[in-house]
């Protein structure tokens, strides 16, 4: 599920977007998918409006459109539920281009194909402009249990870690003659997980014993917190209300 | 005028015997006294029990029998704060002691856990990275860093707490020539008391003055590291091996 | 299998997003319980080992391979209170960090893939072994069993937050067969490796295995020259929480009934999308057989949203807001109560 998606997305910056409080814009582009999200689908010019937004906060935070794109592959398997509709959802039939497919159809994979777009592009433009370490302060001043964050941080730091012990196991593997084919050789790549899981567990006990002998009792010392100031806030409010008004427009225009 | 009293030892370990929960009995009864600004190597074969000995030292695990002291504070669940900001340890695989994003971070861990704050604990992790040369690698994560980078990182994350005694788990383990140059320096260049855990006798001989050998869960020897590597009976005794062409007698070490 | 956003609609996505906070919540709780200090690291060590599991390819044939989900492996390792906490925190990370699934769909994504398969899987875990001998063999199976039967459970799961929500008016009926049709292949090779690496794991270390305790062979005591049965170990009592959970249990039922009947109301207000099924399953069978044939995957149709509009639009704003604010609520009394507790004396066995 996960297979292709671990590439980080954070593009170094200085630009104005980079430089915001995280939790502001975590706050905010999270209003902003809400706000496309509730836009009724036959308001087609309210998502090309919410495209423009995204478009000049990408021109800010100088997010090349070939890195945006790109990174907007990861869509590929729900596009694919989404061209199926026309065919196979019931309704008024029409033609497209010599093909029979229905109008509720038409639009159901319009509404899913526009709005999953949108969400991916601004999750993307988020990761891109924000380091992993300001995101995870991001999420702790708004309100996650500090426990959370603390178990995704050692996720993080430890990710690459276990990444590498997993490939250093598969390459042993290798170099002992084994080449994985077919479902007959899960046997062997099960015990690879296991003993990953082993070495995993035991490194978290080893972790344990250094955070102990450096006085940890329980809870983890604070050490940097973000704060953001009224202006820094207006400047993110800013994607998240337009976003807002052309949503109102869109149910009532 | 009254003479000046000694400083009280930074290690008093007497009659120190502990069994795992699994039942088998690792330490017989250690005796070992380690006085302030000294540098001792703890030597031994595998399994002899070094580890498990340094797991006491900051209460990690507790004592069957025996008893730890730390600068005369004996090591207690009551004093058990204290007891860890004193005794500093590095454990052998760096990562498993770099658990924060970014090396600042974790060198503040220890004295943010100890209720520094601001400014305060700023220069204490400034002052820690300055010792162990690695003051623009503040702001990198971790991973980004060379082995014997983390090394002293991990020096660094218990430097910060202004320890009594630093204990090392195999410090050169791992590390290129240069690398170990480099650490050398460092550890000769601080001013705090020094109890080192290894197999690399001739890093024993170029740092610690006075060596002791662990075997069976007792102290079998205790003397002047030139003087245990030149015994060879003892060595044999010991599972304890020179490398190749390493000859100890030749080597001059500065007297204490 | 990661949602997009616009695929359930606003308040059902609430709703999935308080159920998930709950859930979560309860994970906090019951790792903490568990773990007490050493949570943090070992539950982001394991969470740190899904995440690069997940990637493992298990080649099936001409060039494709399968991935594990993780659910049940997660469940039956860590146990399922940790399991939750590890599965949300991927999720949640693959949703911020990577893009990977809809910020509005956390709430779907996390329940669907994160609470129910750990769940089902763990039940059933936990009932086969009691019924079964207690034996490692069985422990494997039931493994295997468990982990089959939470893929489809948590496609089944996902059907029916669609058809409460979904954007789309594709019939159910096409829905479910594709879904769970697929999903119980899916599962047959999550229970393989599942129960294969729950055997690996036992293999070395049995004790590391949350579902496998009391598995190996009992201790032998050697009294006057003879080998005696040691006498079973009294299990050290889990230290009692400072605070009970009712509270946290009150508010998110609270919250949970709030967003009911908000979503109920916002349902009826409209065609239903099963009764729309019931209607047209008849007429356009060959159509629908023609689609559930092709897709291997999920098709989605669109309801007539056309009438009730404003009405559906002010209770979806509504329902979003509410949740924030239960949301937050709930969050809140998690960690008002950790601070206190942490505050309290700790009564612990060892110095650690």
């Amino acid at each position: 599920m996960g297979a292709g998606h671990a590439h980080r997305l954070y593009r170094h910056g200085t630009t104005p977007v980079h430089a915001l409080p995280p939790h502001c814009k975590l706050a905010a582009v999270l209003c902003f998918v809400v706000a496309v999200v509730s836009t009724p689908r036959e308001a087609v010019w309210a998502f090309a409006l919410y495209a423009a937004l995204l478009a000049g906060v990408a021109a800010v935070a100088r997010i090349s459109p070939g890195f945006l794109l790109k990174r907007l592959v990861i869509e590929v398997p729900f596009v694919a539920f989404a061209l199926l509709m026309p065919f196979v959802v019931p309704g008024e039939q029409t033609e497209l281009l010599g093909v029979s497919v229905s109008v509720p159809g038409l639009w159901g994979a319009w509404n899913v194909l526009a709005k999953g777009t949108l969400g991916v592009a601004a999750s993307v433009l988020l990761a891109s402009t924000t380091e992993l370490r300001s995101l995870l302060l991001g999420l702790q001043r708004l309100r996650l249990p500090p426990l959370l964050v603390q178990i995704a941080s050692f996720m993080i730091r430890y990710g690459d870690v276990i990444g590498d012990e997993l490939r250093r196991m598969s390459i042993a593997r290798r170099s002992r003659g084994f080449e994985a084919r077919g479902v007959r050789h899960w046997g062997v790549l099960a015990k690879t997980a296991g003993a990953l899981f082993i070495r995993s567990y035991e490194r978290g006990e080893r972790v344990h014993l250094a955070m102990v002998s450096r006085g940890y009792t329980g809870t983890m010392p604070v050490i940097d917190e973000v704060t953001a100031t009224r202006t820094q806030w207006a400047h993110a409010a800013a994607l998240p209300v337009l976003a807002l008004v052309v949503c109102l427009l869109g149910w009532t225009v | 005028m009254s003479l000046p009293t000694a400083p009280a030892p930074s290690l008093e370990v007497s009659g120190l015997a502990y069994a795992y929960p699994d039942g088998h009995q690792a330490l017989f009864g250690v005796d070992l006294t380690v006085a302030r600004g000294e540098r001792v190597a703890l030597l031994g074969p595998n399994g002899a029990g070094k580890t498990t000995l340094v797991l006491h030292l900051n209460g990690i695990l507790d004592a069957g029998a025996g008893t730890v002291r730390v600068a005369g504070l004996p090591v207690e669940k009551k004093n058990l704060a204290e007891i860890r900001r004193r005794v500093g340890i590095v454990f052998q695989d760096p990562d498993d002691q770099l658990f924060m994003p970014t090396v600042r971070e974790d060198v503040a861990f220890g004295p943010a856990a100890a209720g520094l704050r601001g400014p305060e604990l700023e220069r204490r992790v400034t002052t820690a990275l300055e010792r162990v040369g690695m003051a623009e690698y503040a702001a990198r994560p971790p991973h980004h860093l060379s082995f014997g980078q983390r090394r002293r990182v991990a020096v660094a994350t218990v430097l910060a707490m202004e320890p009594e005694i630093l204990v090392l788990d195999e410090p050169s383990s791992n590390l290129d020539p240069a690398s170990r140059r480099e650490l050398a320096d460092i550890l000769r260049s601080l001013d705090v008391t020094v109890l080192m855990v290894t197999h690399d006798l001739p890093y024993a001989l170029e740092l610690c003055p006075r060596a002791v050998v662990l075997s069976d869960g007792v102290i079998a020897a205790d003397d002047r590291t030139q003087d245990l590597l030149c015994d060879e009976a003892l060595m044999r005794e010991h599972r304890l091996e020179l490398p190749f062409g390493f000859d100890p007698r030749s080597v001059s070490v500065p007297r204490p | 299998m990661h949602v997009p956003d616009g695929f359930i609609d606003a308040p059902v996505s609430a709703a999935a997003g308080v159920v998930a906070a709950g859930a979560v919540a309860v994970g906090l709780r019951g790792a903490r319980r568990e773990l007490d200090q050493r949570t943090a690291p070992l539950a982001g060590l394991v969470a740190a080992f899904i995440f690069a599991v997940q990637m493992l390819n298990f080649p099936v044939a001409a060039g494709t391979s399968g991935h594990l989900l993780g659910g049940a492996l997660a469940a039956i390792l860590v146990g399922p209170y940790t399991g939750v906490l590890c599965i949300a925190v991927v999720l949640l990370m693959q949703g911020i960090l990577f893009a990977d699934g809809g910020l509005t769909a956390l709430g779907v994504n996390i329940t669907v893939m994160g609470v129910v398969t750990t769940v089902v899987a763990y039940l059933l875990f936990r009932g086969l072994t009691r019924v079964l001998p207690r034996t490692r063999r069985s422990t494997t199976a039931a493994a295997f069993v468990a982990a089959l039967v939470s893929v489809p459970a948590a496609a089944l799961a996902f059907t029916l937050i669609y058809a409460i929500g979904g954007t789309t008016d594709v019939p159910l009926g096409k829905v479910l067969t594709a879904m769970v049709g697929v999903h119980v292949l899916i599962g047959i090779g999550e229970a393989a490796i599942t129960a294969l690496t729950v055997g690996a794991v036992i293999a070395v270390r049995p004790d590391l295995v949350h579902g496998a305790r009391g598995t190996g062979a009992p201790l032998k005591l050697r009294i006057d020259g003879e080998l005696v049965d040691a006498p079973a170990a009294t299990p050290s009592p889990a230290p009692v929480a400072a605070r009970s959970t009712r509270t946290v249990w009150a508010a998110g039922l609270a919250a949970a009934l709030v967003l009911a009947g908000f979503v109920s109301f916002y349902a009826s207000a409209n065609p239903d999308g099963l009764e729309k099924v019931a209607a047209d399953q008849g007429i356009d069978e060959k159509a629908q057989e023609h689609g559930a044939a092709d897709s291997p995957l999920a098709d989605y149709g669109v309801r007539n949203i056309t009438d009730a509009r404003l009405s559906g639009g002010l209770a979806g704003v509504i329902g979003v807001g509410a949740t924030v604010v239960v949301g937050s609520g709930v969050f809140w009394a998690v960690r008002s109560r950790r601070t206190s507790e942490g505050s309290d004396a700790r009564t612990t066995t060892g110095s650690v």
